[in-house]
């Protein structure tokens, strides 16, 4: 199992385009793709191909015919150029298709191999039987113990133990399973430790987490996202514009007493349809669902990822993502006349015995002011628990009781009037959304300690961050308002959702909902599930239950509630990665057009010669440099569609100006430069007369 | 020349104040508002819904909205194609023309429903008054309506909140007849007839020149006609010479006046559009980009006419300008009117639909008759034709918006209306039918002997007289190279079909597009949003329809305006 996780691991770390294991199959694939059926979907390659397979034929033909035939007179040889570069167009259309698959395919074999049949002991009547796992249904019971691969996903129903799922999410610290409760799903493929469970299946072979997991990195279940089908029709319909374009330029042509060749035609056609990003945009969506999954999120559908970079709301649990989850102390607080040396030894000595977060950061928050370091080891020692009845616990050595606990049962327990500046500073701490405790030794209150909810370092920044990308943050929590209210301000979250109940998390999700928003949130809980599937982007825990992972389209393997952060980035850089190649692709136009136009015409109007602004060659020079643009500039693209456009939140006029200019001025600019510098090297290899 | 470019200067600035003041009116009218002819016109109007046994708060769905714009079109379509045909029989006949041909009738009818006003004929001598006045006049009143309508309708989709409706079509129309179009052309009337524009329906006169001779002066009730012609951007005078002739276009007063009308419209349109979408900013900024693309046209045209033609200048000739002289490209010009007013009108005409001429653009320069070409091509988005000026720059707003939206990392939306493949399908579609249209008649009739009869003459200046002819029609412009021989039945028929094509296949994606829009929930504005009222969008709204517009055409330009132009400059004289 440990080479497993190394062997993914390796994989992630290395770059997929110098990786020969993802590369070769690549290389291969691009030729399978060439099947007419496959490309049909893709309606500009397919343009492509059909144009390939025409000037292939006419090259064909003049071959054996001699040179005067259909490509005119003595033009074999550009011809036969000009269909090779366009079959390497589609080529490498293809290769960038399959290069994305490949990283995703690399995955799913990865993950297959924690699929290997296993033997399922079902109980049938209480009678154990084995069984392959692939024959298991929804409903079937099994029995695992330690040492067992769970044989599918399942709610456990009966028993605890300890599992790794190392073989899912990569972390190899085992985790426990149970019945009831949230933390009751075990998934396929994983390792039971230790223990005894009995787990009720509820997915059908083929169904099963793995099995869509696996289906989704191979995209052969990818279907086409939203917009990823307006943009195909936005280039189709590009195409069919350039067909018209290039088609009644014949007639044109033949009226000003002069002809194209069909080789030029197809040539200019290619060159004007959108076909950098027509052969980039399946591989960019096949990335993005790969780039989730290399931060160990599956998407269950490419079309979540789309959403997340549409999400403009993002519900976040406070405990976990906001702050670290538990009560720690933050201060101590002596009453008059107390030493505070004296509280803060106090205060350690109550809690050495206390194993709540809360006790165990008391003891650490006064070591770091620098107590005595005394240990529980020490002699005479008795420690008091904590129950519900005293509410307080504490410790008795040398005579001394020291006690902890609520303000009232302090109270109570010194017999006395409690001052009135613990009063005061109780009333403060409880104000500011903290948690106050009472610490008093022998009947007399030494002071208050400070326990408060920490908001996680850095967190602000992050909201700030998230604002500036547009996004809203609402946390929600169980607290009080006061204490939410507290929380937000120091975390910096715009909202807050208090005394959070499924419900109230539901009408909170289809009121921002119907006011327009698209809502981004995580969850593990049973509970969790309604929110979740109303939910537009919905992050299900991997250590959730099984409602749960089904009510979500995303799943966090490492469960861990900030990656929403990274996930709507992610989105983002997937629509930006599309916008940037789709404006490069028609700001392209520009040049080609004056590469080919003159050239076409330069024979029978010299004239047009004072539209070769590039100075290209020779008319076949010219064609023949943009046609290699344009099939070389795919190539060239290839990394920056699997690895997509950097993404930085600084909001979207900046984001917008930037873009803008690298790639609409950009791809207006570069290619008159790309164009003249194949000229000049196909002209100085004689490649062209 | 000087003084000429102030002119010009003043006349925009003049568009700019009357079309925010007219803009914020429509906006009045258009949502029902009490306005200041509203004590007069309301009874008017509850009447008219009264005949037309339209209820005013029924509200259309964009299916209904369409098929009430195509039966009032086809309908009005019969009406002017029989009073044409029957004219020799109908009154108002004082020179007795005879009935209109079929073809030419056909091609006049489709011509001023679809508010093309292409003429393949000549007024003064084929159309009796009645057939002036009812069945031509009709329709530039009618067309005006049914664009600003149609307008109004994407405005509606654009802008609702909830309601899948566009408003009534009828309601929507007569407003726009009543309360702008005919108060103002009545106005505009008596305005023209103050600066010797003819209103009269008596017979034509006679006079008797010092030479002894009888001319036949020709009359009628023009200024009224004049009016609507450029407020409607309707463009079909009741002279052949259009806008030349001293009747229509006495002086330079009432040139840079009718060019006003032919702007005023399209711009407070952008007014409108902002007021109803909620923010003024937004309209503006629609404004600006077919500002300054109208701009930038009509400086090329004026500069390339007022530097003259190459040929001559490779040839010696001085066309420099001079206190006494316009100079520059005067062939097909009036002397009234110079290179700079007649560049700028002749921008204006093909920026807007509106086609009126006040020099015939087959004599300008091969770059400025490019202008007229291209603006008609681009679909005329600068500013564009009464309503469809507007409605289809919002589809290249569509389309700029989804292209480069999604570098902001969301699905692209316009307006919270978030665009999605229905939309991009229906503005793509809006695009393609013109360019299909376009070159795909051009394409035919430059293989088929009888498109190959129509050009007067041959080469480059050949192929663009045809290539004119269609992107003209089909752009519902009507402005003419007047080279081409147009009323032959082939013409006819095919700029017929075009211009059917240009207006009313150009209906369905522009209000299905209203409607897909109008169903859409509102994504409200952040810090993430495309903004689509800067300066930036401007400037990436201007390159989208240069790229996507216009680069389609180019490989059809080179061989015409601009091989020419070469040809020119090289001393090759065809």
């Amino acid at each position: 199992m440990q080479d497993k996780i190394r062997e993914r691991k390796r994989r992630r770390g290395r770059s997929s385009l110098t990786d020969r294991t993802i590369l070769g199959p690549a290389i291969a694939g691009s030729f399978k793709k060439l099947d007419p059926r496959l490309m049909a979907r893709n309606p500009v390659m397919f343009v492509v191909e059909v144009g390939s397979v025409i000037t292939t034929i006419i090259f064909t033909v003049d071959l054996f015919n001699g040179t005067a035939g259909l490509s005119g007179p003595n033009n074999n040889l550009f011809v036969g150029q000009v269909s090779l570069w366009l079959w390497f167009t589609v080529l490498f259309a293809n290769f960038a298709e399959a290069m994305a698959e490949g990283r995703g395919k690399a995955q799913a074999a990865a993950l297959r191999k924690t699929r290997s049949e296993t033997i399922a002991r079902r109980l049938v009547d209480g009678r154990e039987e084995r069984v392959a796992s692939t024959q298991l249904k929804k409903g079937d019971i099994v029995v695992c113990e330690a040492g067992d691969i769970v044989p599918g996903d399942g709610d456990v129903i009966e028993g605890i133990a300890s599992i790794d799922e190392s073989a899912i999410t990569g972390e190899s610290a085992p985790v426990i399973r149970e019945a009831g409760g949230d933390r009751s799903a075990v998934t396929g493929g994983t390792k039971v430790l230790s223990d005894r469970i009995v787990v009720q299946i509820t997915a059908n072979p083929g169904q099963t987490f793995l099995d869509r997991m696996i289906g989704l990195v191979e995209s052969a279940s990818r279907r086409k996202t939203p917009n990823e089908i307006a943009l195909n029709l936005l280039l189709a319909a590009l195409t069919i514009i350039f067909m018209f374009a290039t088609v009644t330029l014949q007639p044109f042509a033949i009226y000003a007493g002069t002809s194209v060749t069909i080789t030029v035609l197809i040539a200019l056609l290619v060159c004007l349809i959108p076909t950098t990003i027509g052969g980039l945009l399946s591989a960019i969506g096949i990335a993005g669902i790969d780039r989730l999954l290399q931060r160990n999120v599956v998407a269950m559908s490419g079309r979540a990822v789309e959403a997340a970079g549409d999400v403009d709301t993002l519900l976040l649990d406070k405990t976990g993502t906001i702050t670290y989850g538990n009560r720690q102390a933050s201060d101590f607080i002596p009453a008059p006349g107390i030493a505070i040396g004296r509280l803060i030894e106090a205060a350690e000595l109550a809690s050495l015995a206390d194993e709540t977060p809360e006790g165990k950061s008391i003891v650490a928050l006064a070591r770091r002011l620098g107590s005595n370091n005394v240990s529980a080891g020490q002699k005479d020692m008795v420690f008091v628990p904590f129950s519900a009845g005293t509410r307080m616990s504490g410790v008795d050595l040398d005579g001394r009781s020291i006690r902890k606990g609520a303000d009232d049962a302090m109270g109570r327990w010194s017999g006395k009037q409690v001052p009135a500046e613990i009063t005061e500073s109780v009333a403060t701490i409880g104000r500011s959304g903290g948690t106050p405790l009472v610490v008093g030794e022998n009947q007399t209150i030494l002071g208050t300690i400070h326990l408060k909810d920490i908001v996680k370092p850095g967190i602000r920044e992050r909201f700030a961050e998230l604002r500036r990308m547009g996004l809203r943050t609402v946390m929600i929590t169980g607290d009080n308002p006061l204490t939410a209210a507290a929380i937000a301000k120091e975390s910096g979250v715009d909202d807050f959702l208090a005394q959070a109940t499924p419900e109230k998390k539901l009408e909170l999700i289809k009121n921002e909902q119907s006011a327009g928003h698209m809502i981004a949130m995580t969850g593990d809980g049973t509970n969790d599930a309604p929110a979740l599937a109303q939910a537009d982007v919905a992050v299900a825990m991997n250590t959730g239950t099984q409602a749960a992972k089904e009510a979500g389209n995303l799943i966090d393997l490492d469960s861990d509630p900030t990656k929403l952060i990274e996930i709507v980035e992610a989105g983002k850089q997937m629509l930006i990665t599309r916008g940037a190649l789709t404006t490069f692709s028609i700001a392209n136009d520009v040049a080609k057009y004056f590469a080919i136009i003159p050239a076409i015409f330069f024979a029978a109007f010299p004239e047009l010669k004072a539209l070769n602004i590039m100075r290209l060659h020779s008319p076949n020079s010219a064609v023949l440099s943009a046609v290699i643009f344009n099939a070389i500039i795919i190539v060239i693209l290839i990394p920056l569609a699997l690895r997509g456009v950097r993404y930085r939140p600084v909001g979207a006029a900046t984001l917008l100006r930037n873009n803008l200019l690298i790639y609409g001025v950009g791809g207006i600019i570069a290619p008159f430069a790309g164009i003249k510098l194949i000229d000049l090297l196909l002209t100085a290899v004689h490649l062209t007369a | 020349m000087v003084l000429d470019i102030v002119g010009v200067v003043i006349t925009w600035i003049a568009v700019a104040i009357g079309a925010w003041l007219l803009g914020v009116y429509m906006f009045k009218v258009f949502s029902g508002n009490r306005t200041l002819l509203s004590p007069v016109l309301r009874p008017v109007e509850r009447a008219c819904y009264w005949a037309m046994g339209v209820k005013e708060e029924a509200e259309q769905t964009w299916i209904q909205y369409t098929v009430s714009v195509l039966i009032v079109s086809v309908v009005s379509f019969l009406f002017t194609y029989v009073i044409l045909r029957l004219q020799d029989k109908l009154p108002l006949n004082p020179m007795g023309f005879a009935g209109v041909p079929a073809d030419l009738a056909f091609n006049t009818s489709v011509s001023f429903t679809t508010n093309t006003n292409w003429q393949n004929y000549t007024g003064e001598a084929t159309m009796s008054y009645l057939s002036q006045m009812l069945a031509l006049v009709l329709h530039n009143f009618l067309s005006a309506a049914v664009g600003v309508a149609m307008a109004i309708a994407l405005f509606r989709g654009i802008s609702s909140r909830s309601l899948k409706t566009l408003g009534n079509f009828y309601v929507d129309a007569t407003r726009a007849t009543l309360y702008v179009l005919l108060p103002l052309s009545v106005l505009i009337a008596f305005i023209l007839v103050s600066q010797g524009v003819v209103q009269s329906i008596g017979p034509y006169v006679v006079a008797h020149t010092v030479e002894g001779a009888n001319q036949l002066i020709a009359v009628g009730p023009f200024a009224s006609q004049e009016a609507i012609k450029d407020l409607g951007n309707n463009g079909g005078g009741p002279f052949n010479a259009n806008s030349a002739h001293p009747f229509e276009n006495p002086n330079g007063l009432t040139n840079q006046f009718e060019l006003f009308l032919e702007l005023l419209i399209p711009f407070a349109l952008c007014v409108t559009f902002g007021k109803m979408v909620g923010s003024i900013r937004q309209g503006l900024a629609i404004a600006a980009a077919m500002g300054i693309l109208l701009v930038a046209f009509t400086a090329i045209s004026m500069y390339s006419e007022q530097v003259g033609n190459p040929a001559l200048t490779a040839a010696g000739v001085n066309q420099a300008a001079t206190s006494t002289q316009a100079g520059g490209n005067m062939e097909g010009k009036e002397v009234r009117f110079g290179p700079i007013y007649s560049g700028m009108f002749e921008a204006t005409t093909t920026g807007t639909s509106t086609g009126s001429v006040n020099s015939g653009h087959d004599s300008f320069t091969p770059i400025g008759g490019m202008v007229a070409l291209v603006q008609m091509q681009l679909g005329e988005v600068d500013p564009g034709g009464i309503g469809a000026g507007i409605y289809f720059m919002l589809v290249f707003v569509v389309l700029s918006v989804f292209i480069a939206g999604l570098m902001v990392g969301r699905t692209p939306e316009y307006l919270g209306k978030k665009i999605e493949s229905k939309e991009v399908r229906l503005a793509a579609l809006a695009v393609l039918i013109d360019v299909a249209s376009i070159l795909g008649f051009t394409a035919v009739s430059v293989l088929s002997p009888a498109g190959l009869a129509g050009p007067l003459n041959a080469g480059a200046h050949g192929f663009s007289e045809i290539l004119y002819a269609f992107s003209s029609q089909t752009a519902n412009n009507g402005s003419a190279f007047a080279g081409l021989t147009g009323n032959t039945i082939y013409y006819n028929i095919t700029g017929g079909a075009a211009m059917w094509i240009g207006r009313f296949l150009e209906v369905i994606p522009i209000l299905a597009l209203a409607g897909a829009l109008a169903g859409k929930k509102v994504v409200p504005a952040g810090a993430g949003t495309f903004a689509t009222d800067r300066p930036l969008f401007v400037g990436l709204l201007i390159g989208v329809v240069l790229i996507v517009g216009a680069l389609t055409f180019f490989p059809a330009l080179t061989l015409g305006p601009i091989l020419e132009q070469l040809q020119l400059a090289a001393g090759h004289l065809h």
